[in-house]
């Protein structure tokens, strides 16, 4: 029994308490996304934004929340009830899950694997089948589209992606994100990789499907695009899906080049502030750029987001991979 | 499953030979760029449009036919509801009209104020018009900043005429009263600062990448097609035309106003956006001379048989009590006769065609509006761009369906 208990359950519920630890933290911070975004665009659009519910607006995301729960569901005639629920259960379960890998602090890790990187690409990639289901099985010929235009979207911006991560690896030796992080303890790698960043941050954007790369939901032209049929409790795993892949992505630019838990500048003041807060400070940093953005510009039409993924990222990128190994073969910088 | 793929594209196997059919899709007119209440049903390849069949008429209220039982006055407010992204335009064209068949003339103040006027709610339907196009191409800051100023400016339609909207302000023989006091100088103050959202909007759009990717060369119409299809309006200045109403038959006082017709090159979705900001900033010209140059004097013409008595000879003058009633109920006469009475809307050519046979009521008023001609045109201009580019077109047209299923 007492081998039961240390060799099985304690290590069980451990974990799932660390899962908890992870995920609770993580459905906060994107209810309060959505108020963040509400409140940043307000003030760029010379309004208020929430200020109803709750002192400053602040309970409104759990207003919302409670809206939704509270609706009722509704199953398009002719759609397929399978797979329609499953694809928003997938894209939910899928930004979860990738959150495994990422380290907060030096061994402040669920998932400390040697392969951490790729399995967030890989995770992130997958994210991609829940739209197209959630397209197939609404039967609707405006989610069909958003599904369609999803699909070839986040294909071609991972492309450019895997060889800006590449570019990344080569200069730290590793595929493990902890060492991806500590390899930056000289100089963040915005710095020397700087068109890579901006590579990697416009990719991000489009593959969360954010303006101005929102395609799948072309709000003007596919009304909703893929979750024009989805209502409730399946809308809202998408969107809470749609949000926490944001901060994962925004996760992922801040360990691969801005340091992740890193303060700016390793003295005095800087290091007070635990590792987790500067990488929380730095996540924010990025999602208020998100927000910046999507007030700001139009979205690109199909063929120019495609022109953009495959006639400019990805040939620059390889340019870049090719001059970045170069560089590091020609130095002896490579790592060892 | 069989239903569930009824929504997708069908491939019919005849002869041997895969015979693809073209993906049809109903857009609107429950659509968020649908601008209303049109309805296109759309014939995809892909994502490029094949053809795009504009279906009107969801918003037919019978406005013309329900004006041949109003008198004359009466009538003023349908026109509010014809277009009512701008209001006042309309009513202008009908006041116009009758006032030829009266063969009367406003007093120069009300003749300055109705210009002042239109040129206000120009303001306010190019503001409309600029942001929410860039709503639909995406961009949605611009759309809110513009309805902080339409705000305003619809204060001042509060102001003038009691309505924020549906103004009811303009008469046969002048406008219904005179400007409040204190009007002249806070829209003075407003044309001051309104040029900084111009160039607010024109730093947000007109040199963003993606909003010129977006627009140029989007939607081409070239001169003779815009001449064929019926054109007006910056529809047709944008193609590169310079016809504007205002300047080669100016009614009111236009001919006193000193203002430029701007005119596009190249006939695209772009170049009409261009005509538009220009417009606002000219008709701001317009607003400034209107109220440095407003005269003073009666704002309706003196004929009792036109324009009701002051209240105070009412209560004096048995007569002027008469003329009250009889205007009132019965309404005034208008002389037999027609007229085709045109002005330059914010939209285009907007034209009132009125047939009078004497009686108090007009035969027939047949009104021509710009968006139906320009709705005309969707089809060609979307054919071969794809599916977002016909949301940039029918922003870029500027309908409301107001007018055009009248």
């Amino acid at each position: 029994m007492a081998e039961f208990w240390s060799g099985f359950l304690l290590p069980l519920i451990i974990i799932v308490l660390k899962i908890l630890a992870i995920v609770v933290p993580l459905l906060v911070g994107v209810a309060y996304m959505t108020y963040a975004e509400r409140k940043i665009m307000g003030a760029m659009q010379l309004r208020q934004g929430p200020s109803i519910v709750g002192p400053f607006g602040l309970l409104q995301p759990f207003a919302d929340g409670l809206k939704l729960f509270s609706k009722e569901h509704i199953l398009p005639a002719g759609s397929n009830r399978v797979l329609f629920y499953m694809a928003p259960m997938l894209t939910f379960f899928l930004a979860l899950v990738a959150w495994a890998v990422i380290p907060f602090d030096t061994g402040m890790v669920l998932a400390d694997i040697n392969v951490g990187i790729l399995y967030l690409f890989a995770i992130s990639s997958l994210g991609v089948y829940g739209i197209v289901v959630a397209g197939w099985a609404s039967n609707s010929r405006y989610a069909f589209l958003g599904a369609l235009r999803s699909a070839a979207q986040m294909v071609s911006y991972e492309v450019s992606m895997g060889l800006v991560i590449i570019s990344v690896l080569l200069c730290v030796g590793s595929l493990n994100l902890t060492k991806i992080v500590e390899a930056q303890q000289t100089i963040w790698f915005a710095i020397p990789l700087l068109p890579m960043f901006v590579i990697f941050f416009i990719s991000a954007l489009a593959e969360t499907n954010r303006s101005p790369f929102d395609l799948p939901e072309g709000e003007s032209e596919l009304v909703a695009g893929f979750m024009v049929e989805y209502s409730s409790m399946p809308f809202a795993l998408f969107f809470l899906g749609e949000y926490a892949n944001m901060i994962l992505m925004s996760g992922m630019t801040s360990i691969l080049f801005l340091g992740g838990w890193l303060p700016p500048l390793p003295f005095a003041p800087f290091t007070w502030i635990p590792g987790p807060i500067w990488f929380a400070l730095k996540i924010a940093l990025c999602l208020f750029v998100y927000v910046w953005v999507r007030a700001t510009m139009p979205r690109y039409r199909y063929d120019q987001l495609m022109r953009l993924g495959w006639k400019v990222f990805l040939p620059f990128s390889l340019v870049w991979v090719v001059l970045t190994a170069g560089v590091l073969v020609t130095f002896g910088w490579l790592p060892k | 499953m069989t239903i569930a793929t009824s929504a997708h594209p069908t491939a019919e196997q005849s002869g041997g030979k895969t015979q693809i059919k073209p993906y049809t899709m109903n857009f609107g007119p429950q659509h968020p760029a649908a601008h209303g209440v049109l309805r296109l049903v759309m014939e995809l390849n892909g994502e490029v449009v094949e053809r795009c069949d504009p279906h009107i008429g969801l918003l037919h209220r019978g406005t013309e036919k329900l004006i041949e039982y109003k008198t004359y006055l009466q009538a003023v407010p349908y026109f509010d509801r014809l277009d009512y992204v701008s209001p006042m335009c309309m009513e202008h064209a009908y006041v116009l009209g009758i006032e030829k068949l009266l063969r009367i003339q406003a007093p120069l103040r009300a003749q300055y104020i109705r210009v002042l006027f239109s040129e206000i709610t120009r303001i306010l339907n190019h503001i409309l018009s600029i942001t929410t196009g860039a709503l639909d191409v995406g961009a949605i800051t611009p759309a809110l900043w513009g309805f902080e100023e339409r705000e305003i400016l619809m204060e001042f339609y509060e102001r003038v005429s009691g309505a924020r909207l549906h103004a009811n302000y303009f008469r046969p023989g002048g406008v219904a009263w005179d400007l409040p006091a204190g009007l002249t100088d806070d829209i003075w103050e407003f044309t001051e600062r309104f040029p900084k959202f111009v160039e607010d909007i024109d730093n947000l759009l007109t040199d963003n990448r993606i909003f010129k990717q977006r627009t140029v060369d989007i939607g081409v119409v070239s001169k003779e097609q815009a001449f064929d299809w019926g054109f007006t309006g910056p529809m047709l200045r944008g193609s590169g035309v310079a016809w504007d109403l205002r300047k080669s038959q100016p009614y009111e006082v236009y001919d006193r106003m000193d203002f430029d017709v701007p005119v596009g090159l190249t006939g695209d979705c772009w170049a009409r956006y261009l005509v538009r900001m220009e417009e606002m900033r000219q008709s701001n010209r317009i607003i400034r001379q209107c109220l440095k140059e407003l005269p003073d004097g009666p704002v309706r013409v003196e004929d009792r048989k036109v324009a009701p008595p002051p209240r105070g000879e009412m209560k004096r003058s048995m007569e002027a009590l008469i003329h009250h009633f009889k205007l009132f109920t019965e309404g005034f006469h208008v002389p037999e006769g027609e007229t085709y009475t045109a002005i330059e809307a914010p939209k285009g050519e907007f034209a009132v065609y009125l047939v009078s046979d004497g009686t108090n009521k007009p035969y027939r008023c047949k009104i021509r509006a710009p968006g139906f001609a320009h709705l005309q045109g969707l089809d060609f201009m979307s054919k071969g761009h794809m599916l977002a580019d016909a949301v940039a077109n029918i922003a870029s047209m500027d309908i409301v369906f107001g007018e055009i299923d009248r």
